[in-house]
């Protein structure tokens, strides 16, 4: 078994399907931070067979959770305050994402529009579909679990 | 301060009071000939327009006021570089409402998002054509005498037809409308409106690829072009242009009092035969699109007579 000390205070992102967790390090801007941070791929895990984790040490405040709701809400978030968790975070689908997904409609504003943020608007929870809040078109996570 | 984007911007209540004012409006129009002296409209559009430009300026000079504007993107500052979030900041300091066609979708929702004066969205790319629906309900309404309880096949282009979706939008609405949607297989209508707006609404409809097959059911029937600038396929667009030509003989296949209506321009969708039916109100229509620009000025700038 692979040992990874605890953490003092940050996050335990855990249940992460097996071979996102990359995907995370970068949309949760991980490489930005002047932190610990432990990539776990491919644990063992009863409920899903294979899953990742991330450990981040760093301030609480620090990272914007809102985005993994977007990219999956079935993760478990700890949050670890003096080596306890103080913390377990429902994430849900956020209802606006800004920035984190581009439209690749070619005829939508956003093509040509500098500066302006890429915006998408969930419009089915149940379907976790979101639509470009300019021209409509739609996304469906592809990591979406069924 | 309000805005025009989508048809659906107005609740049902406020469109028929919209539609009630341009009724009133092709009642009497002298009593708005002065209604918006002083006032400025620009009209913005990026890609090239006849009759809802027109329509824009004509209903602008209508209520007594002017207008300003640009008729190409060549023509406008567009072509050095300019974003559309800096054009309108500077058109909202020459005039009191703009008026907006631009190819991509969502631009006017951009402008809206940074103008401090109301902008109508003239169309925007495949996406949204408002003043176009607010035109066909208005039209149906003043000819037909309701918005519901009606059966409308929508003809040809219905996968990049703008007017089409606008359209299907904002007749939902209204009780016991059934809709025939005719088109040929590469031109059907996008999944979300099959099923995020019909489906999703338990609205009727059907889909089919003969137009002669839906004729005898139909209160409304709505042809549209193939439109030639949607394509990237010059080749596709060529077999698909001539698909339905509506002819004096299909016309036979119809009920006495259907409603013939075509955003205009015509190709050859609609052979020249048909324009002398009672039936074909496609130039009504255009007239009627200048009423309902003229009380949709009126409305967003709050003017009342």
């Amino acid at each position: 078994m692979l040992n990874i000390s605890g953490i003092n205070e940050g996050f335990v992102l855990d249940h992460i399907q097996a071979g996102m967790s990359l995907q995370i390090y970068h949309d949760l801007k991980l490489d930005r931070l002047d932190c610990t941070v432990a990539i776990i791929k491919n644990a063992k895990s009863n409920k899903m067979g294979k899953k990742d984790i991330i450990k981040v040490e760093c301030p609480i405040e620090a990272l914007d959770l809102d985005i993994l709701g977007f990219i999956d809400h079935n993760i478990t978030v700890n949050v670890i305050k003096g080596d306890v968790i103080v913390e377990k975070k429902i994430l849900s689908l956020p209802k606006e994402v800004h920035n984190v997904i581009r439209c690749k409609n070619p005829r939508c504003i956003t093509s040509i529009e500098q500066e302006l943020d890429q915006v998408f608007l969930l419009t089915d929870s149940e379907k976790e579909s979101y639509r470009c809040k300019y021209c409509e078109e739609k996304y469906i996570n592809p990591n979406r679990r069924v | 301060m309000r805005h025009l984007m989508s048809p659906l911007d107005f609740s049902v209540e406020e469109l028929d009071k919209l539609l009630d004012l341009a009724n009133d409006i092709e009642k009497y129009p002298e009593k708005y000939a002065h209604a918006c002296a002083g006032k400025k409209l620009a009209t913005c559009f990026y890609e090239p327009s006849t009759r809802t430009r027109l329509s824009f300026e004509a209903a602008m000079l209508n209520l007594g006021g002017s207008v300003l504007g640009f008729h190409s993107g060549d023509s406008s500052s567009a072509s050095k570089g300019e974003s559309v979030s800096d054009t309108i900041r500077v058109i909202s300091c020459y005039a009191d409402i703009c008026a907006m066609r631009h190819p991509k979708e969502g631009a006017a929702l951009v402008a809206s998002s940074k103008s401090s004066i109301p902008v109508i969205n003239a169309g925007d790319g495949g996406h949204q054509h408002p003043t176009q629906t607010l035109t066909d309900l208005l039209t149906i309404r003043s000819l037909k005498g309701r918005l519901d309880n009606i059966t409308i096949g929508l003809c040809g282009d219905l996968k990049f037809g703008r007017t089409v979706h606008s359209l299907i939008n904002a007749l939902i609405r209204y009780e016991n409308v059934k809709f025939v949607l005719i088109s040929p297989e590469e031109l059907r209508i996008p999944d979300y409106i099959r099923e995020d707006v019909l489906k999703a609404n338990n609205i009727e409809y059907v889909e089919m690829e003969h137009l002669e097959d839906a004729m005898p059911e139909l209160d409304v029937l709505y042809m549209t072009r193939v439109q030639r600038e949607r394509f990237f396929n010059e080749e596709d667009y060529i077999r698909l242009k001539d698909f339905y030509i509506l002819t004096k003989s299909k016309m036979e296949l119809a009920k006495d009092d259907m409603l013939v209506l075509h955003p205009l321009p015509r190709v050859n969708e609609i052979s020249v035969e048909v324009d002398d039916d009672p039936r074909a109100a496609y130039f009504k229509q255009a007239q009627y699109g200048v009423y309902v620009r003229m009380a949709l000025i009126l409305t967003l700038l709050g003017i009342e007579v």
